[in-house]
C-alpha cells in the first residue's frame, strides 16, 4: 500500500493505493488521525480509486477516520470505491454510514 | 503451501488463492469473499494465536472434495490452516457485523470472523496433535466439476 497526501486550501486529500491489510493499515489509521486530529484539518478525502483490497483491519482504520471527524466535527468523505472494497463495507454494513462521493470533483463540493 | 506469521505474507497467499479460485470458475464476487475469508483467517491466526510473532509457521491446504448429500454432481474447494499457537477459546469467539450502534460504539473487533463465517459455506474450528485446525469449504459453482 501507498499513501500519498495533497493539500488543497482547508481539504486533505489522502490517496490511496494497493492493498488495505494487517500489515498495511496501522500506516493508513496514524495518517487519518494525523490529519484530522493533530492538524485539525476540517474535511479529509480518501481517494480510493487504487486500493485493489481491504479487510477488517482496513475497514477498522477508515472506521477510526470516521470517529476522529465526528469528534473533531470535521468531515471525513471517501471516493473511488471499486466492487470489492464496497462489497467489503455492504458485509460490514457499514456503507451507510460513511459519507461515500462518485468522484473527487463531488468530494471537494463545498 | 507453509508460511511464516508475517503479515507481509498475506498477500501472496491472496494472489495464490485468486488464481485458484479462477482456476476452479469461482465469480469474481464469490472469489473475493474466499479470498477474504481466508485472509481474515490468516490474520486471526498472526494476531491471536501468534500473538504478532512473525516467524511461527502456518500451514495451509487446498483440496477438492466431493459434496456429499446432493443429487447433482458437485464439488467443495476445502481450505485447512493449521498453526501451533495459543489453543482457539471457540466459546470466546463472537462473529458480528457493525451496525445499529451509535458510531461511538462501534468496535471492529469479530469482524474478521464475521466475514469469515459469512462468506464460507462451512467453519469448522478444532485442534489436533497440538495444533489449532480451521477447515473453511466453500462449494465449486455447479458448472465447474473437475
Amino acid at each position: 500500500m501507498q499513501i500519498a497526501i495533497r493539500k488543497l486550501d482547508q481539504i486533505t486529500i489522502v490517496d490511496v493505493s494497493g492493498d488495505i491489510d494487517l500489515s498495511t493499515s496501522p500506516d493508513l489509521r496514524k495518517v487519518l488521525l494525523h490529519e484530522m486530529r493533530e492538524l485539525k484539518i476540517p474535511r479529509v478525502v480518501v481517494n480510493l480509486t487504487s486500493v485493489r483490497y481491504v479487510d477488517s483491519s482496513g475497514v477498522a482504520s477508515l472506521l477510526e477516520g470516521l470517529k476522529a471527524s465526528r469528534d473533531m466535527k470535521s468531515r471525513f468523505i471517501m471516493y473511488g470505491l471499486n466492487v470489492k472494497v464496497t462489497q467489503v463495507l455492504q458485509l460490514s454494513k457499514l456503507l451507510n454510514i460513511f459519507e461515500i462521493c462518485e468522484n473527487e470533483e463531488q468530494a471537494l463540493k463545498p | 503451501m507453509e508460511l511464516r506469521s508475517n503479515p507481509e505474507m498475506l498477500c501472496v497467499v491472496r494472489s495464490a488463492l485468486a488464481r485458484l479460485a479462477e482456476l476452479l470458475g469461482f465469480s469474481d464476487s464469490d472469489s473475493h469473499l474466499v479470498i477474504l475469508a481466508v485472509d481474515e483467517a490468516l490474520t486471526n491466526i498472526i494476531r491471536h494465536a501468534y500473538k504478532g510473532e512473525r516467524e511461527r509457521c502456518i500451514e495451509v491446504t487446498f483440496r477438492l472434495l466431493p459434496k456429499t448429500g446432493d443429487s447433482v454432481p458437485q464439488q467443495v474447494l476445502e481450505i485447512v490452516l493449521r498453526d501451533d499457537g495459543e489453543p482457539v477459546d471457540v466459546k470466546r469467539l463472537h462473529p458480528r457485523p457493525l451496525k445499529e450502534v451509535p458510531i461511538e460504539e462501534l468496535k471492529p473487533g469479530g469482524l474478521g470472523l464475521y466475514f469469515i463465517r459469512k462468506n464460507m459455506d462451512k467453519v469448522e474450528f478444532g485442534r489436533r496433535d497440538g495444533k489449532n485446525l480451521l477447515r473453511l469449504m466453500k462449494a465449486l459453482p455447479l458448472s465447474n466439476v473437475h
